[in-house]
């Protein structure tokens, strides 16, 4: 069968999968492309879930990857409220749980991540909640609001980032973490101070090295998390961001590789040559940083989606990006590039009582990731110097007064 | 509604009406106009939307904030007509507009 001619069918019409249909027809690709997904509405963009969306500066339209009326014209063949129950490799069929089958040439898992969830007691209460998905935050964004009250629980990005929109929509906020400090795991403790004392000053409260036992309910309804060391603190509403696991279901019972991830490539592709994961769901090579490594970032699912639609397409893949991501916090732009792994020095350029610095990871004098805190020019250039891997003039980039482009130069 | 040309760096012309109140960068990514990445959506953090504003057109795109100059100043292939197509809100006013795409957004 010539490529030209090949079927792509595309399990998960999430970020990844709607990217990855809309690539493979701007790289040429003219074969039939089925795009399967759970969810009632066709690929929406979720990092405005926690932030501009939910604070009411985005509609439903703005979230929306491409319109409606994109997938017919394309010849995207969109199966909405479809869920998949298996794959058939041998057969290279995917048999849907509606009795249908859609055979492929070219299978794309783009299943994505679900959030973890709290296994305690009251956590199906009405009220109760993860980020997962548009129609939870719609759920979330109805229960706040002036004299209402939100518990996070879990200090990482989405659960700042829903406690600012919170605040923003004159709701009170508390942070639950069982660890001493928020972003434990992902950020170090310049970073976790500084956002501990933003949120704090603009009336986030937080409850540091504390678990959750679980929540009290009445009629259905959350009204209060149960704390572990005995307290009960009262909410309206309660987002359990404590992290994301793969949907790799699929490709275990297919037989793929699975590590925490379906293992792919530099290609995106499996263990299976005809089957390709991306997004979420992968995990794929950091060259880098000599690793494996699964990424829940926007920047990866469309790197990847690129890669998938340039091999099908017959085109080169591009090298691998220096990986990046984001986080809006009231009037702060978090942009973070590379991996904060195996540094040996840390390294702040600027003040974090002016709200405009950034924090280097350094290993062997080279740059090896950066957070900047509304601090572009050290996000741009700090993304160059990752690359680049050469070793940086520590003096230079401590050195506010000398600029980003001289230090990068 | 306003019309908005989008040329691609090949010379391709996409001319398209686009509602007001919609960015510039969303105007193209909507309608698939292919050499507008916009890979974070709009939030002004990654410079993958980076057009040429003709420069008939310049004055009345408004002025850059200093994150979008300060996120242009590292993009490839900047000149004085740099835009980061995500911060144009498009408007009445706006109709007619020619912006142009760059080579490669990365």
């Amino acid at each position: 069968m010539s490529e030209a001619l090949s079927h792509v069918v595309i399990v998960g019409a999430g970020h990844a999968g709607g990217s990855a249909a809309a690539f493979l027809r701007q790289y040429g690709f003219e074969g039939p492309i089925t795009l399967i997904g759970e969810e009632p509405i066709p690929p929406y963009q979720r990092p405005p879930l926690s932030k501009a969306w939910l604070k009411g500066e985005a509609d439903a339209d703005a979230l929306a990857l491409k319109p409606e009326s994109f997938y017919a014209e394309n010849g995207v063949d969109l199966r909405l409220n479809s869920r998949v129950d298996r794959i058939d490799p041998a057969a290279k069929t995917v048999h849907l749980t509606d009795g249908n089958s859609v055979s492929y040439d070219f299978l794309i898992l783009a299943t994505g991540a679900r959030a973890r969830t709290l296994n305690a007691p009251g956590a199906d209460l009405y009220g109760v909640m993860a980020l997962p998905t548009a129609a939870d935050a719609e759920m979330l964004k109805a229960a706040l609001g002036p004299g209402k009250s939100l518990a996070v629980i879990g200090g990482g990005y989405i659960g700042l980032e829903a406690a600012a929109s919170a605040r923003a929509l004159g709701a009170e906020a508390v942070v639950i973490e069982v660890q001493p400090r928020v972003l434990a795991r992902v950020a170090c403790e310049t970073l976790s101070t500084f956002f501990q004392d933003y949120h704090r000053a603009r009336g986030v409260r937080f409850e540091l090295n504390v678990g959750v036992n679980g929540f009290e309910g009445a009629d259905g309804r959350v009204t209060g998390v149960k704390l572990s060391d005995g307290r009960t603190l009262a909410c309206d509403a309660a987002l359990v961001g404590i992290g994301a696991l793969p949907n790799e279901e699929l490709a275990k019972a297919a037989g793929l590789t699975c590590a925490d991830g379906v293992v792919v490539d530099l290609s995106s592709r499996t263990s299976d040559p005809s089957i390709f994961a991306i997004g979420d769901v992968s995990r794929r090579p950091a060259p880098l940083y000599e690793r494996d490594v699964r990424l829940e970032s926007v920047a990866n699912a469309l790197e990847q989606a690129k890669q998938v639609a340039s091999v099908i397409a017959g085109r080169p893949v591009a090298p691998p990006e220096v990986t990046w991501n984001w986080s809006d916090q009231y009037d702060l732009k978090l942009q973070i590039a590379g991996l904060a792994v195996d540094a040996d020095e840390i390294l702040v350029r600027g003040d974090p009582a002016s709200a405009k610095f950034a924090v280097f990871h350094l290993k062997d004098g080279q740059v090896r990731a950066v957070e900047a805190v509304n601090a572009a020019p050290e996000f741009m250039a700090g993304r160059q110097l990752i690359a680049s891997r050469r070793t940086v003039a520590r003096d230079k980039l401590a050195d506010t007064t000398v600029s980003m482009k001289e230090v990068a130069a | 509604m306003a019309k908005i040309t989008y040329i691609e760096h090949n010379g391709t012309e996409h001319t398209i009406e686009v509602k007001p109140g919609l960015s510039v960068m969303e105007g193209a990514v909507k309608n698939n106009v292919p050499g507008i990445d916009a890979d974070c959506g709009g939030a002004c953090a990654c410079a993958t939307c980076h057009v040429y504003v003709d420069d008939a057109w310049q004055a009345k795109t408004g002025e850059k904030t200093a994150m979008e100059e300060s996120m242009l100043d590292f993009a490839e292939g900047v000149e004085p007509n740099s835009r980061l197509s995500c911060q144009i809100k498009v408007t009445d006013a706006l109709d007619g507009l020619i912006v142009r795409l760059p080579e490669s957004q990365h």
